[in-house]
């Protein structure tokens, strides 16, 4: 009967792995939220865009520098920070935490943004 | 911006003396140079059309300097593909003035990536210059990795811990300053507290008639903070330069001439030897101009300096690459 009991554990996991990574690869019209893994902000004009980011916990938000002069992705609270980016050099960070997560180019400081993780 | 006439000045202030307690905020643009002399802390300016009107004896001094600034080596995009090139025509300019500068001040951003090869190139340019000695305060690109390293091991030998310093030349005191580190999120430039104290100490015992020369790479005014043009605390470094009859505060960053006098103090930014930077507020970004390949040299330029003892006077000529 354990035996039993663990294999029917396993099955169940696997199927609801199965529909979580469906649900994560393939959008679903019926969803209420959709749940992208990835996300972009383009680096440009010495702005971010979008300059908030809204996304859920586990998304990799990639960062693309558009600007002719280099600029950086560092964090307010020194969760992340990039290398110094060329243009169209790129920056990755998968957000695992719920949280609000602002940041800045630490070589011109007027640029801020944030990235909000439900 | 690249169609005004050459010799146009803004705001012409050329036959005006300048009150002491007034306010001049002059602007020298698209192949325009500025020659401003100062005397006791009153600056005149004049277009660079009209240098010859003005005597040999107000251009010359007891000690001459030059100011460039923002060569952005290794930068290739198409504002300026080739920044080496117009560096070295910055060289030639220097070595054609009629009096040999009796050194030069780069005020940072040598570098577009902190690399070691543009420093390199940087160097290997400017040896070729008539003035041997060069004094360099970093700039923002210059300080891109490891809290500066590169930039520091190379020109920082002599500098205080972050990297100021001091020196006299002539009776004149000078001053190199640091206000591209530790910058915060939505911030300006930033001297920090203990640069703020060292500037206090360094000062003390100067006599208030000692000409004080100011130099850093972003504007220690506030040009346009929205471009994050200025320097968080530089009023408290001011503030302790208040003494003094003489000031003259020399930035870069923002790839344009511009000028304005404070009660003693006079603020002059360089041009660019490598590429041009927007009018505040008039694009979108500060990102770098382009302009048609010939006019690319009418918008960069170096800066002449001239100091005549005894008469506290300082004359800044601009003068373009083309």
């Amino acid at each position: 009967m354990i035996r039993k009991t663990v294999w029917i554990g396993g099955l169940l996991a696997t199927v609801m792995l199965a529909t979580l990574l469906l649900s994560a690869g393939s959008p679903r019209s019926s969803a209420k939220t959709p749940q992208p893994a990835t996300a972009e902000v383009k680096v440009d004009n010495f702005s971010f865009g979008p300059a908030t980011l809204t996304v859920p916990a586990g998304t990799t938000v990639t960062w693309t520098n558009r600007d002719d002069i280099p600029h950086t992705i560092v964090s307010t609270d020194k969760v992340f920070k990039s290398k110094v980016l060329d243009t169209d050099e790129k920056f990755s960070f998968t957000f695992a935490k719920a949280g609000t997560y602002p940041y800045f180019c630490s070589i011109h400081p007027k640029m801020t943004g944030s990235v909000v993780v439900q | 911006m690249a169609k005004k006439n050459k010799d146009e000045i803004l705001h012409d202030h050329n036959n005006d003396g300048i009150d002491r307690r007034g306010f001049l905020k002059c602007m020298a643009w698209a192949g325009t140079g500025a020659l401003c002399v100062m005397e006791g802390g009153i600056l005149k300016s004049y277009s660079l059309s009209r240098v010859g009107e003005i005597s040999a004896k107000e251009m010359a001094g007891e000690l001459s300097f030059v100011q460039i600034s923002d060569s952005h080596m290794g930068f290739n995009k198409p504002a300026n593909p080739d920044v080496a090139e117009t560096l070295k025509s910055a060289v030639e300019k220097i070595n054609g003035l009629s009096r040999a500068p009796e050194f030069m001040l780069h005020t940072g951003d040598l570098s577009h990536l902190s690399k070691p090869e543009e420093f390199d190139t940087v160097d290997q340019i400017l040896k070729s210059a008539s003035a041997k000695d060069v004094f360099f305060v970093p700039g923002e690109h210059d300080v891109l990795n490891d809290d500066g390293k590169s930039y520091f091991e190379r020109y920082g030998k002599n500098a205080k811990g972050g990297g100021w310093y001091s020196f006299d030349k002539k009776g004149v005191h000078f001053m190199g300053l640091v206000n591209v580190m530790n910058l915060k999120a939505g911030g300006l430039g930033t001297l920090g507290h203990e640069q703020l104290e060292w500037i206090e100490d360094d000062v003390q015992h100067l006599k208030h008639s000692t000409p004080i020369v100011v130099f850093a790479h972003i504007p220690l005014w506030s040009i346009y903070p929205e471009w994050g043009w200025g320097t968080e605390d530089s009023a408290q470094a001011l503030a302790y330069l208040k003494k003094f009859g003489s000031v003259t505060v020399l930035n870069g960053h923002i790839h344009q001439t511009m000028q304005k006098v404070e009660g003693n103090v006079t603020f002059h930014t360089a041009a660019s030897t490598a590429f041009p930077q927007p009018q505040p507020g008039k694009a979108d970004s500060p990102g770098p101009m382009k302009v048609p390949a010939e006019q690319l040299k009418s918008v960069l330029g170096i800066t002449n300096v001239n100091y005549v003892q005894g008469r506290q006077a300082l004359g800044v000529v601009d003068s373009t690459l083309a």
